[in-house]
């Protein structure tokens, strides 16, 4: 792992303390208060401020996806360096496209 | 890495579980981000979603479901512990009651609060 | 007429990477340490199986093997704290090239203890006078909390990820690195940075702490590692580490 890995990171991981507490705190009291989708969508659709959160949300989680897959691929399979680089690049790309696609399905369409 | 290597003797210490599992559920919640992102983007298509909903109504969705909430808690309390060594010098014991009371506290939180079925 | 002996049941492992586990008995004795166990066979039982050794007292690291999976100086481990129904087994050093036996080639260890930068280099400007360094300053204490190390092995051998990737400098070398870098006499301690940061570098420790749990002397490479990362990372975002 380079200097900026490690600090990519780290540095999502601090980044994704509040969003994660946040978003586990609002999950649990929607499922518990068992709300529909109808109803979870009819809070976020429109709302910039769910747009923002996820937005940083999607973008942090998929670096330090892609980082985590990278490292292990890295250290348990034979694979080497340039290959695990591009398939920890491919998977955060992934991640962010199929993340857009949930933020704008939840919050513009 | 063989699976005899796992269980290596020098391994059988508190500081090497811990990393297991903050690997294992951090592999696992990586497995199920990309599906998550899908069935969410499937809301574009809202009968595509009302649909997909309904099928996750299933018992073995919400076991799954409930399963990647705890991979996230236990995920987030381990890594706080790393952070907690890495960046504020706690000591392994020190480290390790944080991200133990904290798993118990979000798991305890957690199951209270989850009534999915 | 005396009682029959207690003999304990040793495997050894014989040969190379490729090889096998070979059984002997050995007479239990009091206060007897695994040392005296491997000395016992190599005297007496099998002239030609091949061990390294020095002090016998618990300094010089030498005597490091891998003694019922977990790596131990053999000096200062007592048969009756490690033996498992009434059966010991050692084998050489992990993460390392066998020799042959219980010897390992230590080369590629000492290869890295360079790579990291762990000594003291003066600089192109030398100071004349003595360096103030207080005992209590805050990198005279983390030096010497590091200090101590004697280069056995025990630390790599037990390493995660040395065992996972063959270019990770590995604990030994970088608490080395630790302890260099908070000697504030040194005239290039951006140097040591770059060495830590290079490819195998610090960052790639994932704070198990198998070396913490196992050193035989107590120190704690992975707290030396995270000084490491907190400086190379300080250093990054400055934009002084290249």
């Amino acid at each position: 792992m380079s200097p900026l890995s490690y600090l990519l990171q780290r540095g999502t991981a601090m980044l994704m303390v509040p969003l994660i507490i946040t978003h586990l705190t609002l999950i649990i009291w929607a499922v518990q208060d068992g709300l529909s989708a109808e109803e979870i969508l009819s809070r976020t659709r429109g709302s910039i401020i769910w747009a923002g959160f996820y937005g940083l949300f999607v973008f942090a989680a998929a670096i330090h996806a892609g980082i985590g897959v990278q490292t292990i691929l890295r250290e348990w399979t034979p694979l080497g360096r340039l290959a695990t680089a591009n398939v920890g690049h491919v998977f955060i790309l992934t991640l962010w496209l199929l993340g857009a696609r949930a933020i704008y399905a939840v919050v513009w369409a | 890495m063989s699976v005899s290597g796992i269980t290596r003797a020098s391994r059988a210490h508190p500081g090497f579980v811990a990393s297991l599992i903050h690997r294992a559920s951090g592999l696992a919640l990586a497995v199920f981000l990309p599906l998550h992102f899908y069935a969410l983007g499937l809301a574009l298509e809202s009968e595509t979603f009302t649909g997909f909903i309904a099928w996750s109504d299933q018992p073995l969705v919400k076991i799954s479901e409930g399963l990647m909430v705890s991979a996230l808690a236990v995920h987030f309390a381990g890594g706080l512990r790393l952070l907690a060594v890495e960046f504020f010098g706690l000591t392994r014991a020190q480290a390790l009651w944080i991200a133990l009371a904290l798993a118990f506290a979000l798991g305890v939180g957690i199951l209270f609060l989850m009534r999915a079925f | 007429m005396s009682a029959p002996e207690k003999m304990l049941k040793v495997d050894i492992w014989r040969g190379n990477e490729k090889g096998e586990y070979q059984s002997f008995e050995v007479p239990e004795r009091d206060n007897q340490t695994v040392l005296d166990v491997v000395t016992y066979i190599q005297r007496h039982l099998d002239a030609a199986l091949a061990y390294r050794f020095a002090c016998r007292v618990g300094v010089c690291g030498s005597c490091a093997m891998t003694v019922n999976g977990r790596p131990r100086w053999t000096c200062r481990t007592h048969v009756s704290r490690v033996v498992k129904g009434g059966k010991l087994t050692i084998a050489p050093l992990q993460n390392l090239p066998v020799i042959r036996d219980l010897v390992t080639d230590m080369a590629q260890f000492f290869d890295k203890w360079n790579a990291a930068r762990g000594r003291f280099v003066a600089g192109d400007n030398p100071k004349d006078e003595l360096a103030p360094v207080s005992p209590e300053q805050k990198e005279r204490t983390a030096a010497s909390a590091a200090i101590e190390c004697i280069n056995c092995g025990v630390c790599y051998s037990a390493c995660d990820v040395v065992s996972w990737r063959d270019d990770y400098l590995g604990p030994a070398a970088l608490n080395r690195a630790w302890a260099a870098y908070n000697d504030v006499r040194d005239g290039d301690r951006p140097g040591i940075l770059k060495a830590i940061s290079q490819s195998g570098g610090c960052h790639n420790c994932h704070t198990h702490q198998s070396c913490a749990e196992h050193c035989p002397v107590s120190l704690n490479p992975t707290f030396s590692i995270a000084g490491l990362k907190r400086a190379s990372l300080k250093a990054k975002l400055k934009g002084e580490l290249k």
